[in-house]
């Protein structure tokens, strides 16, 4: 989030408070750990974004970044692993196995426990995925230490202590989270949440190969077939360029056309916040918020969207948001750029028009002679 | 064929407000519903008794007043409902949960047969972490499948479970073996009305009430809030940007044209990018 609450300077709120020692067990445990997310040989995005948030803790520590890569032992997992030094890794920790060639619970807990129990981090950060929701759960109940889900904001603290920040109460309020006394201190973010790094080409850093000791015979679960989602089904919300979403103020069902309309002559994509999700007249694929998709698009249109933080952290990343709402007094007036104070039912039509007009090729032609 | 549903009683988030003065949340007259999530994993549960027979046994571990989730579920027509609940139980974050839950679930296994599935939601709508499913199959050393988007086939006699589990990009099918965790996604059933004759056995039934030493809790340490190894050291209203929006003043003019003109204006960069995107259309 580029403007949460930079609330007062957690110095005294983690350890300080506390006045216990770490358990001298975990005395030793340092560094900050990423989980490199990979599938069929692609790596998730959100490991970069979590890359560049990784970077600044262990700065701030003054400790060493590692990227740590589960996968087959073959050239994707081998190209992943020089991507995670490009995106400021300083190490990477590689279990290559071919039981690690497809995501299974049972594989990657054992792999991933084992590494923290024999190279022992600090800090383990994974992306709040189908995937990392499903491994960190499983990994942070293993290994008895606390995790903090679907973090907004992470900071280390005067002396040391990981503060993860996340929404509450159904998204309602902040609170941040400390792990005081357990190692490692484990957080998930979800996708986009995080700015992405930059990109620095970089020759690969050192590299740890850690031997798994499970052989495919004693995994019980196999995968029979995966069935790829049709291009067509699948949303790129998290990723557009552009969204238009519309809320209860559309006041019906079939009004939500007009936000698909307009994001049609945009050429962007379009969502909806929680309450059209909970009613049914949306997908929740197309759910924006804290419990939907994160977006950072150029240009976000909220019509009809009250602008609750459930809604809020989900779109703060965006750079330029537009609201358009009849109440003047609405929450999402505070952190839009643009606002209009109108009926968004009565204005999407007309705004559709005149962005058709305007981005016409006719009047493109116009523009450019 | 037993199966355990894990259910959550929550505040019905839709209805939440937060004191516009101090920044709490403001709990009197806020309903409680049943998670909305565990529906779906009650409903598959019920499906899956039907056709294979067997026993549907409910947990939820909350204050005395999660009973009235549990009537709900027995108004559904699950057989039976266990309430854990103990002071000890209070402030427990999601570790110090699961170890509650598991240990009721051993309870349950002891004296109502041991669970061939346990079935929780995807997530809850006030914690929303998706940890309780995955922490209660690692405590009990159960197969873990989250984000079942169908159960494909259960057979009890080889106790083999097929199911199609919803991952980044697609949708993975996986065997596996009973005992097993399935954590259900949402949209994959409709929960059933109930029958008459259960709705009315739901107000009168007795409902199984364990304090953490009725389950079986050995070390009340690892309950509750010193269970926990998460701290909330702050809960805080997000503070409003120093700049609010700015507010168009249409005067005259036609509103949409208007808006149109003054976002290009602001942003002169957005036209050419976004006459780019629609080239084509």
């Amino acid at each position: 989030m580029s403007e949460t609450p930079k609330t007062p300077a957690p110095a005294a709120s983690g350890r300080a408070s506390t006045k216990k020692e770490l358990p001298e067990h975990f005395k030793g445990y340092k560094h900050v750990w990423v989980f490199v997310e990979q599938e069929r040989g692609q790596a998730h995005s959100v490991s970069w974004e979590l890359l560049g948030a990784g970077r600044k803790l262990a700065d701030k520590l003054g400790v060493e970044l590692a990227a740590v890569v589960l996968g087959p032992d073959n050239e994707a997992t081998r190209a992943i692993t020089g991507e995670a030094f490009c995106y400021g890794a300083d190490l990477a920790y590689v279990v290559p196995d071919p039981v690690l060639t497809d995501y299974r619970n049972e594989a990657y807990t054992k792999a991933m426990t084992d590494l923290v129990n024999t190279y022992k981090p600090e800090i383990l950060l994974l992306g709040a995925t189908t995937l990392g929701r499903d491994l960190a759960g499983a990994v942070a109940t293993t290994l008895l230490t606390g995790l903090t889900a679907d973090c907004t904001e992470l900071d280390v603290d005067a002396d040391g202590s990981l503060a993860a920040t996340r929404p509450t109460f159904g998204g309602s309020l902040l609170c941040t989270i400390y792990t005081l006394n357990y190692r490692p201190q484990m957080a998930t973010v979800r996708p986009r949440v995080m700015p992405m790094p930059p990109r620095v080409e970089k020759p690969a850093g050192r590299v740890i190969e850690h031997k798994l000791d499970l052989a495919e015979a004693d995994v019980i679960t196999k995968i029979l077939a995966f069935v790829p989602d049709r291009d067509s089904a699948k949303s790129n919300l998290a990723y557009a360029n552009v969204v238009v979403a519309g809320g209860l103020g559309l006041g019906s069902p079939e009004n939500f056309q007009l936000v698909r309309q307009l994001a049609g002559v945009l050429g962007a994509e379009y969502g909806c916040s929680r309450p059209l999700v909970q009613k049914g007249w949306v997908t929740s694929d197309r759910q924006i918020g804290q419990t939907g998709k994160t977006i950072r698009p150029k240009l976000y249109i909220a019509a009809g969207i009250s602008g609750a933080i459930q809604h809020r952290v989900g779109v703060e990343g965006a750079d330029y948001i537009v609201a358009i709402n009849t109440d003047k007094n609405a929450p999402i007036f505070d952190f839009a750029h643009l606002a209009i104070v109108t009926d968004a039912i009565a204005l999407l039509p007309a705004l559709t028009e005149a962005f058709r007009n305007r981005l016409s090729p006719h009047s493109r032609d116009r523009l450019a002679s | 064929m037993h199966i355990v549903v894990c259910i959550k009683q929550v505040p019905d988030s839709a209805q939440i407000r937060v004191h516009p003065v101090t920044n709490t949340i403001m709990r009197q007259g806020v309903p409680t519903i049943i998670n909305p999530y565990d529906l779906f994993a009650i409903e598959e549960a019920l499906a899956l008794r039907d056709k294979l027979g067997g026993e549907v046994t409910v947990l939820t571990m909350g204050p005395p007043s999660a009973e009235d989730s549990l009537r709900k579920a027995l108004s559904f027509g699950v057989n039976r409902a266990v309430l854990l609940t103990d002071r000890f139980f209070a402030g427990a974050d999601t570790l110090a949960t699961t170890y509650a839950l598991a240990t009721a679930i051993r309870k349950i296994a002891e004296v109502y047969g041991a669970a061939d599935i346990v079935f929780t939601g995807k997530q809850t709508i006030d914690g929303d972490t998706a940890q309780v499913g995955p922490g209660i199959a690692k405590r009990i050393g159960l197969l873990q499948l989250t984000y079942v988007s169908k159960i494909v086939s259960v057979d009890p006699e080889s106790r083999s479970i097929e199911v199609e589990r919803r991952s980044e990009g697609g949708v993975q099918v996986l065997r596996s073996r009973l005992p097993c965790l399935v954590t259900m996604l949402e949209g994959t059933n409709e929960i059933r009305r109930g029958s008459l004759d259960d709705a009315l056995s739901a107000a009168r039934a007795t409902l199984v009430k364990w304090s953490a030493k009725d389950a079986g809790v050995e070390d009340i340490a690892k309950c509750g809030l010193r269970g926990s190894p998460t701290i909330v050291k702050k809960v805080f209203a997000p503070t409003a940007r120093a700049k609010k929006a700015d507010v168009i003043d249409f005067g005259t003019q036609a509103p949409a044209q208007a808006f149109v003109d003054e976002l290009f204006k602001r942003q002169p960069n957005l036209e050419a990018e976004l006459a780019a995107l629609t080239r084509g259309y």
